[in-house]
């Protein structure tokens, strides 16, 4: 409902630079649905957005950090983590949020994603993945599934794809869960509760690309990935991430798979410094 | 605390710890970096240090995050630091070309070794000199500088900190081996307040400023992570908000204000030492460990009664064109000596008026004996 002569506002709208609205994202997409999830638990979380710096790489979901009110990077391909590590360690004060696709996180990107998981940076890194490099057509990527058609790999995949949940947490990230953005609730929760965490958090976010990879794939139109996901979709709380292994056309295993603690980085340095300080 | 750790007096000391302190004494903060020879000496150095002085030193794993790691603690609000030397300086090209985008203070030291690929780890080498003007890809502007000695690795490395924080843009000091790795005295002198450059704040309010607008001289204030500016930046083309353009006319404007913001401004930029300039007719142009070399050569010419003169470069990019211009009407020839097979002869060619201009190449691993030098200055005293 609309008063007269007032424009309808989304709440979210505070947060987004709606002047560059429409997004580049296509109809049906999912990485819009991920960002609102992210506003909203900004909002969830009582979080200072002045004190949030949003980075993000390369891709369709690199676009991110363009549309975001927020203090807000885009770097280059799969640089994001490295970047976000600076603004981390330079100013612990800052909320650093990484959110980045699959193929700028855990290909060209991925020594950055397993070393910020190792030193326990304190960041939340938002993967959306979405099988696939969209903004350059529908190429295979270090998390298609096997047997998936891409535009590089026409006759159907043929290298396994990383299980980025058990690859992070192996790493050593602190906190890791993955929604669909059919969980929208879940999502939200989930991101709130990562976004207040010490530590290196990582949520992904499995999303559908009826562009290209879900064209390619047969599996319809945005609905349709959205219909995939809750049906196929088995929520599992604690479970083992090696369990959650992605197959074509098979189930999604989510949920929030690690929470625990350890020192992060900048909570260890200190130590150090004051320690060095000390016996100088 | 921090202030009083800043070291102060006369020390023997490498070129590469030197380095470190010039840093320290520049109000370098932050260094991200990864074990290098014949660089490792400054990382080390910094290591050791700024755990001391409420500094942050993390050792990335490779070069590539380094890089970009000091952009985002440039963009936190540190003087961010990171050194290596050619392999490296190789993997750093494609986000130093994201800092000159985004227009980030930073500096980045290459202690040049003998390339390409693995070369000579150990041993001098400057063959990286047109990679720093020419390494990123596309349009830009660099400033590099080159220092000769380990007093210099301290004093240029507080100059590189200043002129980027300036120009906000990556400054490159291109040492080398032999410069980074000999040890002599270094005069770690008091550094004043008013020396130090900063980068320029916004004046605006959050709402009203706008990331890319320059001042008049074409470079615009920063505003920093964390104090409510919500600003956006970004690699592609982008308008005075920070906005992505992709047009060419954006382009063409953006593109080139990076590109004059350095070229309008290289008198501020460039610095050159001259020794025995005023009647000589042979030119030795040199720069980093071979222009010591040269120094010799050029004593050595002129007690054999031949008018040699050097100029030194100090700035190496952008290029002293003008200096080299003038002197070129006074230059029977110019002769340069460098440890490469011909880069800066090239720009000293191009400005030297079609004069005789010979390169004394080196291919690295060591250094040019003055004796090689003096021979081109005879012959080209001739």
């Amino acid at each position: 409902m609309t008063e007269a002569g007032r424009e309808p506002r989304n709440p979210v709208d505070a947060y987004l630079r709606v002047d560059r609205m429409p997004s580049i994202w296509c109809a049906g997409c999912g990485i819009g649905t991920s960002v609102g999830c992210f506003i909203r638990a900004i909002e969830r979380a009582k979080l200072d957005a002045d004190k949030i710096a949003l980075v993000s790489g390369i891709g369709c979901s690199g676009r991110v950090a363009g549309y975001v009110r927020l203090d807000s990077f885009h770097t280059t391909h799969g640089r994001a983590i490295p970047f976000a590590t600076g603004l981390a360690l330079a100013n612990p004060e800052l909320k650093v949020v990484v959110f980045s696709g699959d193929g700028d996180l855990a290909a060209i990107g991925g020594n950055h994603l397993i070393h910020a998981a190792r030193r326990n940076i304190d960041m939340t890194v938002i993967c959306v993945n979405n099988f696939n490099y969209g903004m350059t057509g529908g190429q295979l990527g270090p998390t298609t599934p096997l047997d998936a058609r891409t535009s590089t790999s026409p006759y159907g995949n043929y290298e396994p794809p990383f299980n980025l949940p058990r690859l992070v947490a192996a790493a050593g990230a602190t906190f890791v869960a993955r929604w669909t953005v059919f969980h929208l609730r879940q999502l939200e929760r989930c991101l709130a509760e990562a976004l207040v965490r010490p530590g290196f958090n990582f949520v992904e976010v499995i999303a559908h690309c009826p562009t290209v990879y879900g064209r390619l794939n047969k599996q319809g139109q945005g609905v349709d990935g959205l219909r995939y996901f809750k049906e196929k979709s088995v929520v599992k709380n604690g479970a083992d991430p090696a369990e959650a292994d992605i197959v074509l056309d098979g189930p999604v295993m989510l949920g929030k798979f690690v929470d625990i603690q350890r020192p992060s980085f900048c909570g260890n340095y200190q130590q150090v410094c004051g320690k060095a300080q000390k016996s100088k | 605390m921090a202030e009083a750790a800043v070291l102060q007096g006369q020390f023997f000391i490498t070129g590469d710890e030197a380095c470190a302190e010039g840093a320290i004494s520049a109000g370098c903060r932050f260094f991200a970096g990864y074990p290098i020879t014949p660089a490792t000496e400054i990382a080390e150095r910094m290591a050791r240090r700024l755990p001391l002085i409420g500094g942050v030193y993390v050792q990335m794993e490779d070069e590539i995050a380094s890089m970009n790691a000091i952009l985002g603690a440039a963009w936190a609000g540190a003087k961010s630091m990171t050194a290596t030397s050619g392999p490296g300086f190789s993997l750093m090209m494609e986000n130093i070309g994201l800092g000159v985008m985004l227009e980030t203070p930073c500096v980045v030291v290459d202690v040049q070794r003998a390339g390409p690929s693995t070369g000579l780890p150990t041993l001098v080498g400057q063959g990286d000199m047109m990679q720093a003007k020419w390494g990123s890809h596309g349009v830009y502007e660099i400033i590099a500088i080159s220092p000769s000695s380990p007093q210099e690795m301290f004093d240029l490395t507080i100059t590189a900190f200043n002129l980027s924080e300036k120009y906000r843009v990556p400054v490159l000091v291109m040492a080398d081996e032999t410069v980074g790795h000999m040890s002599e005295k270094v005069v770690i002198r008091p550094v004043k307040k008013e020396e130090l450059v900063e980068r320029r704040r916004p004046t605006a309010p959050p709402g009203k400023y706008l990331p890319y607008q320059p001042d008049a001289d074409l470079v615009p204030p920063m505003a920093i992570a964390g104090e409510g500016y919500r600003f956006h930046v970004t690699g592609l083309t982008h308008d005075e908000r920070g906005y992505p353009v992709m047009t060419a006319e954006a382009h063409q404007k953006l593109v080139r204000r990076l590109a004059d913001k350095i070229r309008v401004n290289r008198k501020d930029i460039i610095r050159y030492e001259e020794v025995g300039i005023e009647d000589a007719d042979v030119i030795v142009c040199a720069y980093g460990i071979t222009a010591r070399v040269a120094r010799r050569a050029v004593q050595q010419a002129r007690e054999e009664g031949i008018r040699a003169g050097m100029l030194r470069l100090i700035t190496i990019w952008p290029f002293a064109e003008g200096r080299v211009r003038e002197l070129a009407r006074q230059a029977k020839a110019f002769v340069v000596p460098e440890i490469n097979y011909g880069q800066i002869v090239l720009e000293v060619e191009r400005c030297a008026g079609g004069k005789k201009t010979v390169l004394v190449p080196h291919m690295g691993g060591g250094m040019h004996l003055p004796q090689t030098i003096l021979e081109t200055i005879r012959e080209a005293a001739k």
